[in-house]
């Protein structure tokens, strides 16, 4: 049986239970900890480090440090937003993002972050990396110029018996995700859809979806990314 | 040696562009040409890309007629998804789309004439520069500004609930659209609080007919011969001969009015049009295939609608429309200045079909995109406000774009500009020893007639041709290499 334990976030007293990572405690308590790899119910991975936070005087990445009694948060802070915006801005000219024409425009969480932070212009210069799009799956397209290498998709989207459906593959500034292509009928429209919800970004595209949810309606048309968390 | 004259850039047109005057040792002029400095290449970077996305990304072409492109497109992949051509769609699909291109011409137009072109007419094309433009508009004519702006606002509201955006939205998307319209959204553009409500809107639209009918009367000669020439006249038409700028056949006249093109499904543009690369400009040069590139060319947009159309379907355009026409006898009108005089018979058609189209309760309908079997290819042609607009897309069985071609109204408008420029440079420049601002200012007129989106004209990459000769100190050809 799990304990209640109290702890600070930016000096609020906040509370929660044993073995909470401090994303999630967060979220119970009404605060905000942006996050992009992370996503709930699925083994966090910390590998984009948006979610940095100040921990006792030292950074750690929210979505993977377990709270403990007694603990002081740094959140929301000027020196932590920087280097949240600065990772924002690496990820966008890391890639192409076109976000004028992009499907995922409104819904996409880097965009939103980036909206958040108001980024106006990246301080790093671009990258324009050739990448291609690989449309060689009937369920889904992956457009490698959007993709941030969160894990997400490879994390979350299994098969009935357990096995990923996506994979890394190549090494280094050509790694990319990849689908395993002898999942067959395995690789189901619903386990498709759902790769394409949780991507953060516009990488992988349900064909011929795009679009269909008006501009007003989408995810963060209306308040910033984080505002629902902030209203508990 | 001759004289060259560079106006550079062109002023109140959008986009970027230049024209060279060659005058020869007696200071005639002797060769005219507009040239568009710009560079886009959408055709190119379109390829690769999923389908759907087409419509998004190919608008960005433009910032002042988007719209135009989005539905282009969106009409081309209705072929590509099986819902057909035109007819295919729901009716709140086919509706809801009318309504934003409908906003748009009446926004479109709106700002051509008032900001655009009004300072021309109101101080003369040869006043003072610092007065003559959309802000001296607004001092000098108050009431006439502040029309011009609340009009351009209305059509862009229009644009908003029917896309999503003023400028670059989604609402159109392959075999349909993605919302209806509420009944608030309706009743804010039926009922609006003074000005901003339909009535209104058409009453300005009346009053702006009515002021550029006076104008003429008093400026008959300007008018009427300005930049005059005979030229082959193209648009969409219904059917049955009435004004569409959503959809139609393809219908082209010569000068005289002679069908020469007539009841053609767009689909099949290719077999009757081709498009000439000329080294000196990023803009090509279409032409009628059947006629030659010599006397093939045509001119678009609202002079040729009001050439090819045999009536509008609405009673106040319409009235107007049978004025206009009885001026030439129901002979194709041939007056570039024309243009403004027609585009402003437009604006006060697509005010009438915006309050036709907002009574309608298909809008609210509910069903909202048809789907059909497949294919890889499909052709899309609108009438954009400055003319016949088409897009044609191939895909592979991916869903990628493997080829775009786009005929862009202004390209299509390319050689009347030419010729436009040609005769106004000697007309008013021949035998003066001084060239005046005023007489550079007269060729940027023509050219603004034609209201010219040269960003939109320019989005070819990979077919322009480069030309390299080496001469000698003697001024001898040594080698030409062309790639």
């Amino acid at each position: 049986m799990s304990t209640l334990i109290k702890f600070k976030i930016d000096g609020v007293e906040c509370m929660a239970e044993t073995g909470a990572y401090v994303v999630e405690a967060a979220v119970e308590n009404g605060i905000f900890i942006p996050t992009l790899c992370n996503i709930k119910g699925v083994k966090p991975r910390g590998s984009c480090r948006v979610c940095t936070v100040l921990v006792n005087g030292r950074p750690m990445s929210a979505c993977t440090t377990p709270v403990a009694s007694g603990m002081e948060v740094e959140n929301n802070i000027a020196e932590l937003n920087d280097i949240r915006k600065a990772i924002i801005e690496a990820l966008f000219v890391e890639g192409n993002h076109f976000c004028p024409s992009c499907e995922k425009s409104g819904n996409c969480e880097l965009q939103a972050l980036a909206y958040r932070f108001q980024m106006m212009v990246p301080r790093f210069p671009f990258d324009f990396p050739v990448r291609d799009i690989d449309a060689s799956n009937p369920k889904i397209i992956k457009d490698h110029n959007r993709c941030i290498l969160c894990k997400r998709c490879i994390r979350a989207i299994k098969t009935e018996d357990g096995k990923s459906v996506f994979a890394f593959k190549k090494r280094g500034r050509q790694l990319e995700i990849n689908v395993d292509p002898d999942l067959g009928e395995l690789f189901t429209d619903e386990l498709a859809a759902k790769a394409a919800e949780i991507c953060p970004v516009g990488a992988i595209l349900l064909r011929e979806k795009g679009y269909e949810i008006p501009i007003g309606q989408r995810k963060f048309d209306k308040e910033p990314i984080g505002s629902d968390i902030e209203k508990k | 040696m001759g004289q060259k004259i560079t106006i550079e850039p062109i002023t109140r047109v959008e986009g970027h562009g230049k024209v060279t005057i060659h005058l020869d040792l007696k200071g005639n002029v002797n060769q005219t040409r507009l040239h568009i400095v710009e560079f886009r290449g959408f055709e190119r970077f379109v390829q690769g890309r999923p389908y759907w996305e087409a419509p998004v990304l190919v608008q960005r072409l433009c910032g002042i007629c988007p719209v135009s492109h989005h539905l282009a497109a969106a009409k081309a992949l209705d072929v590509i998804v099986g819902a057909g051509t035109g007819e295919g769609l729901t009716p709140t699909g086919e509706k809801m789309r009318r309504l934003m291109h409908y906003g748009q011409m009446f926004q479109s137009h709106a700002l051509h004439f008032f900001h655009l072109a009004s300072p021309d007419l109101l101080f003369g094309i040869d006043s003072d520069p610092l007065m003559r433009n959309v802000i001296g508009v607004a001092i000098m004519h108050k009431d006439l500004a502040v029309q011009g702006v609340m009009m351009r606002k209305f059509g862009q509201e229009i644009i908003k609930a029917t896309a999503g955006k003023k400028i670059h939205g989604t609402g159109a998307i392959p075999g349909g659209i993605n919302k209806n319209l509420s009944i608030e959204e309706r009743d804010t553009f039926l009922n609006g609080a003074d000005p901003m409500n339909i009535d209104k809107m058409i009453d300005w639209a009346q009053a702006a007919v009515d002021f550029f009918k006076e104008y003429h009367k008093q400026n008959k000669s300007l008018i009427d011969n300005f930049a005059a020439f005979p030229s082959n006249h193209l648009s969409l038409v219904r059917k049955d001969g009435a004004m569409d700028l959503y959809h139609g056949v393809l219908r082209a006249i010569d000068t005289d009015g002679k069908k020469i093109l007539d009841d053609v499904d767009y689909q099949d543009y290719l077999e009757y049009i081709d498009e000439e690369v000329r080294a000196w400009s990023y803009m090509k040069f279409p032409y009628l295939y059947k006629i030659g590139r010599e006397n093939g060319w045509y001119r678009v947009g609202p002079l040729a609608r009001c050439n090819t159309a045999e009536f509008i379907p609405t009673p106040l355009a319409q009235k107007e429309f049978e004025i206009f026409k009885a001026y030439t006898n129901g002979k194709p009108n041939n007056m570039s200045m024309h243009m403004h005089w027609a585009r402003l018979i437009e604006l006060l058609h697509s005010g009438e079909m915006i309050k036709e189209l907002l009574n309608d309760p298909d809008l609210q309908g509910n069903d909202l995109v048809t789907k059909g079997t497949k294919t890889n290819e499909g052709v899309g042609v609108i009438e954009a406000p400055r003319g016949t607009l088409f897009h044609h897309y191939k895909i592979n069985d991916r869903d990628q774009i493997e080829m775009a071609n786009l005929i862009v109204s202004t390209t299509n408008n390319n050689e009347p500009m030419n010729v436009a420029v040609n005769k106004v440079a000697k007309d008013v420049m021949t035998g003066h020893k001084k060239i005046t601002e005023g007489m550079m200012n007269a060729v940027e007129v023509a050219i603004r007639a034609y209201d010219p989106c040269l960003s939109c004209a320019t989005h070819a990459l990979g077919q322009m041709p480069l030309e390299i000769s080496l001469y000698d100190a003697h001024n001898n050809l040594l080698d030409k290499k062309r790639s």
